[in-house]
């Protein structure tokens, strides 16, 4: 367990926390706009120069609309919900590297070359705020799993049914969306032999090639499972605002209402962190991020590659979002089950029987394209039975024997 | 005439081959699309700082037109209040001055209740003599309900505001009766 400065992690915690909501209110802000450019329109636009100002006036908004508590709810739950989602989604960041970090040591055998080793880490720049914590990557599923707290509490002790129906998705979707989550970062761990973020993404800063090369399926799914552990579209079903108002968060109002909807984007953050240090190689960009001698343009070098990867996921999530429409309840849970828990087992498969014989990672990428094109033939063969299962249809109306003709209404 | 079992056509889902079974071509292709509206031309109008172009047929507020003469072309048959299925128009017909040879009543009052009006532009269609005419006028605004109840005067000052500008030329019989309009009897 390595020390670390109490100092350094306040001052980073403020700049995570400010940081992160900024972000969060400019992704909203991100999000207008993007839909617009996507249907030809211009977006906000009169809020400041470009309507940059316009996040501001939303916040300002939430702050000065009226606190409405119906009389039905449950309050203590119906309080504490929107304050359970935003701890608990803001509490996976303190885990994540946002800029250069350096791996913990190892267990030195010696007191002295323990102490040495803690000095030199000491001495290096680590811009996580908990820095050194070996079950890394748990901690932020963990936590990315208590999420779901958030929604249920929102969605029950509101008393309204689109409130639960939308909770009840959310719990189904939350908690089968979890295995190809942890299916697809097994891989990532075997290769890396570790959990810890740190070590993950310096791993692939020494072996140049980043993780999305050899585990280019992992990634896939871990992207499309991250996008319904935040209830992005297309798996927004706990929110679908055309056939449940509001999904959960239907009986909120004011700032509490702003607080839910933060809580998805600051989980689009970290889904964007993670996606971005497990596979897409942290801080690293093959090499261009050592060009400077000098440390702090180094640290600087990083941190700005770290965020850019970051933003990107983001934006791309933007688009994605007005891009595919949402699933159907039954085709979500088919694509989580029979789709991606088997391709995300069989990935496993690959990777311990890849690593077992010591064969070389490109074997991995083979094995990964080679997953997903069987997978296609399986559902040529399947024709679509797998995500869509067909229902008889019956030719006659009910009750009409063959032959017999009916009128045309 | 029944509809015959032969009649009804079933239509089967398309089977779907190996490339729209892997999913994610059908992806790309959709983020292409949206990628490309994303640096489209965009079509918002902004409003206030741009004007839109309205259609000459545009129905915005009313007016009343005059004749050659300047005088008001009404000749208070109450033929568009008649039509007029939200019944805003509210006419008091008098005699027209002997000088008028032309017609036997004019509208001593001619009102239009314009936040009542749906502007269908049935008026438009019943009027014998073209004297009533919906324009391009559609910013309209008053601060109480008093204000939006438009009486002949206004409505003819709304002729003149809008033939001056030119967006709304008179668009019938310019200046002159219709066939309808009947001289008085001598």
């Amino acid at each position: 367990m390595p020390q670390f400065d109490l100092v350094t992690a306040l001052i980073l915690i403020v700049a995570v926390m400010g940081g992160g909501l900024g972000l969060v209110a400019y992704l909203t802000l991100g999000e207008r706009k993007v839909s617009a450019w996507i249907q030809d329109r211009v977006g906000p636009n009169r809020v400041g120069p470009f309507g940059l100002l316009q996040p501001l006036a939303d916040g300002g908004k939430f702050f000065l609309k009226e606190e409405v508590i119906p009389a039905h709810v449950d309050r203590i739950f119906y309080v504490l919900a929107p304050a359970v989602g935003v701890i608990t989604a803001l509490l996976a960041l303190a885990v994540v590297p946002v800029g250069g970090a350096t791996p913990p040591p190892d267990p030195a055998p010696t007191v002295a070359a323990f102490d040495q080793a803690q000095a030199d880490y000491r001495s290096k720049l680590n811009l996580v705020i908990a820095p050194g914590i070996d079950v890394g990557v748990l901690y932020v599923f963990a936590l990315g799993s208590l999420a779901v707290y958030g929604v249920i509490l929102a969605g029950w002790s509101a008393n309204n049914k689109y409130s639960l129906l939308g909770a009840m998705r959310s719990s189904a979707q939350i908690i089968s969306y979890e295995i190809p989550l942890g299916m697809a970062v097994l891989g990532v761990f075997l290769i890396v032999g570790s959990l810890n973020l740190e070590r993950i993404a310096a791993w692939q800063e020494t072996h140049t090639w980043w993780l999305v090369f050899f585990q280019p399926l992992a990634a896939l799914l871990f992207m499309i499972s991250a996008y319904a552990e935040g209830s992005r579209l297309p798996f927004d079903l706990p929110e679908a605002e055309q056939e449940l108002v509001g999904g959960f968060h239907t009986e909120y109002s004011s700032m509490k209402l702003g607080l839910l909807l933060m809580t998805e984007f600051i989980h689009l953050i970290t889904a964007g962190f993670m996606m971005s240090i497990l596979f897409l190689g942290g801080w690293s960009l093959f090499g261009l991020e050592n060009v400077s001698a000098d440390p702090t343009v180094t640290a600087v070098l990083k941190a700005g590659i770290l965020l850019t990867k970051m933003f990107l996921y983001c934006v791309f999530a933007l688009i994605v979002r007005w891009t595919i429409p949402r699933f159907r309840f039954d085709q979500l849970m088919n694509l989580a089950w029979k789709v991606m828990i088997p391709l995300g087992l069989a990935n496993v498969v690959c990777v311990v029987v890849a690593l077992q014989f010591g064969a070389p990672l490109w074997v991995l990428t083979a094995a990964s394209a080679g997953l997903f094109l069987v997978a296609g033939c399986i559902a040529v063969r399947a024709a679509g039975s797998i995500t869509n299962p067909k229902r008889a249809v019956r030719k006659l109306p009910p009750g009409m024997p063959v032959g017999v003709t009916y009128a045309g209404r | 005439m029944p509809l015959t079992e032969t009649d009804v056509r079933w239509v089967e889902a398309p089977k779907l081959g190996f490339w729209d079974q892997l999913y994610l071509p059908a992806m790309v292709d959709g983020l292409k699309t949206t990628l490309g509206h994303m640096f489209s031309k965009k079509i918002t109008e902004q409003y206030p700082e741009q004007e839109p172009t309205l259609p000459p047929n545009y129905r915005g507020v009313h007016r009343l037109n005059r004749d050659e003469a300047g005088r008001v072309k009404c000749v208070a048959c109450y033929m568009c209040a008649t039509a007029c299925p939200a019944h805003c128009i509210d006419i008091v017909a008098a005699p027209a001055p002997t000088e008028w040879k032309d017609r036997e009543k004019y509208p001593e009052t001619f009102v239009i209740d314009e936040l009542r009006c749906i502007y269908c532009g049935m008026c438009e269609e019943a009027c014998p003599v073209d004297a009533i005419e919906l324009t391009t006028l559609y910013d309209l605004t008053g601060a109480s309900r008093e204000q939006m109840v438009f009486d002949k005067e206004k409505l003819l000052s709304v002729f003149d505001q809008t033939t001056k500008a030119g967006t709304d030329p008179v668009r019938s019989r310019a200046g002159k009766l219709g066939a309808a309009s009947e001289p008085p009897p001598q």
